[in-house]
């Protein structure tokens, strides 16, 4: 059942998402910044992309617990090994897809 | 000076950006048009789905907001909920500023919009390998979103037109944050703050509903980091601010 103020609905969400996306690039960019707030901001991607991406592989369901046997988390191995190997993004994504859909076959 | 203007043309520019997007892409096709078909299940039309994903453009909010929505919830709760679930943009918008160089408002703020979880991935490691610049950061989100409108609107139009699982396609962007942690980690330093962030974050993911575990662990994780460099306790830190 859609809701008569549906477009208010999303306008509101559209705000609510944008100005989080907006704020810090207009406040920040083009600033000098504190050293230590630099050094902070230089860590946040390999602390969000693991904060991601741990919790996807290793936990299911609703309300979440632990789950060590989930193919993610079977096919994440291999797939992490070629990054390293290879530090190749297109082939990563390619085995990634490859292995995924080997796994759901015989697993 | 003469290859530097070349590379900045406008078509080099588009091209890059374009092609740099792909694997977000090829994830958002089998995202979004999941999402197109749950909608469309839940009552909406091809329109008013693609009219969220132009406003709104949020994947995992969009995917609650439907949920929601058939569950009868009005304006401030699904508002709020938008607000929590996608606050985590605030630290990769702060994180991507430090590369932003010049651009002019305007272009900061179409820039913004494009910002997501897999946008700021892949644009934190191309603004770090060099050869990156602003511009093509900003067609690279662009095209990522084109891909979300389109294959959500597509999926709103019921067709199922990639089965289930097909070639591992949900795959896709896991495997593009895993190889791009990987560029991440350029150092111990990078190592220790990513393993801390991802305990902390499953830790928090296994007590707390909802997503507020990405921020929460993110944010502890880069500031021990900081103290750790202080006192010089781990390695690759060399170079950096």
């Amino acid at each position: 059942m859609i809701p008569d103020n549906y477009l208010y609905i999303l306008l509101g969400m559209g705000i609510v998402t944008y100005v989080p996306r907006w704020l810090p690039l207009v406040l920040l960019s083009n600033r000098r910044l504190p050293e230590w707030f630099e050094q902070w901001l230089d860590l946040i991607p390999a602390a969000i992309l693991s904060a991601l991406i741990l919790p996807i592989l290793i936990t299911t369901g609703e309300p979440r617990h632990l789950d060590l046997l989930r193919p993610e988390l079977l096919v994440a191995v291999p797939t992490l090994l070629f990054a390293v190997r290879t530090r190749s993004l297109a082939g990563t994504v390619v085995i990634g897809m490859l292995l995924f859909w080997l796994a759901g076959k015989f697993i | 000076m003469h290859s530097d203007t070349h590379n900045n043309r406008w078509t080099e520019i588009l091209k890059d950006g374009v092609i740099g997007a792909w694997p977000i892409c090829l994830g958002y096709l089998a995202i979004g048009l999941a999402f197109g078909v749950i909608a469309q299940k839940a009552g909406l039309s091809p329109l008013e789905i693609g009219l969220m994903s132009v406003l709104v453009y949020a994947g995992s909010a969009q995917f609650i907001a439907v949920s929601m929505l058939s569950a009868g919830a009005g304006f401030v709760p699904i508002v709020l909920t938008a607000f929590t679930v996608n606050l985590r943009h605030l630290l990769m918008s702060s994180s991507l500023s430090t590369f932003m160089r010049n651009p002019g408002t305007g272009w900061l703020s179409l820039f913004a919009y494009g910002v997501t979880d897999e946008s700021f991935a892949l644009n934190s490691a191309k603004f770090r390998e060099g050869r990156w610049d602003w511009r093509r950061a900003l067609v690279l989100n662009h095209t990522a979103n084109l891909a979300w409108i389109a294959s959500t609107v597509a999926g709103g139009f019921g067709g199922e037109f990639i089965p289930a699982g097909a070639f591992g396609i949900d795959y896709a962007l896991i495997a593009m944050f895993l190889c791009l942690l990987i560029f991440q980690l350029r150092g111990m330093l990078y190592v220790v703050v990513a393993l801390i962030a991802g305990v902390l974050a499953v830790a928090i993911a296994l007590l707390i509903p909802g997503n507020s575990y990405i921020v929460i662990a993110s944010v502890i994780a880069a500031a021990l980091g900081v103290t750790f460099r202080r006192r010089r306790l781990f390695s690759g830190a060399e170079g950096q601010p």
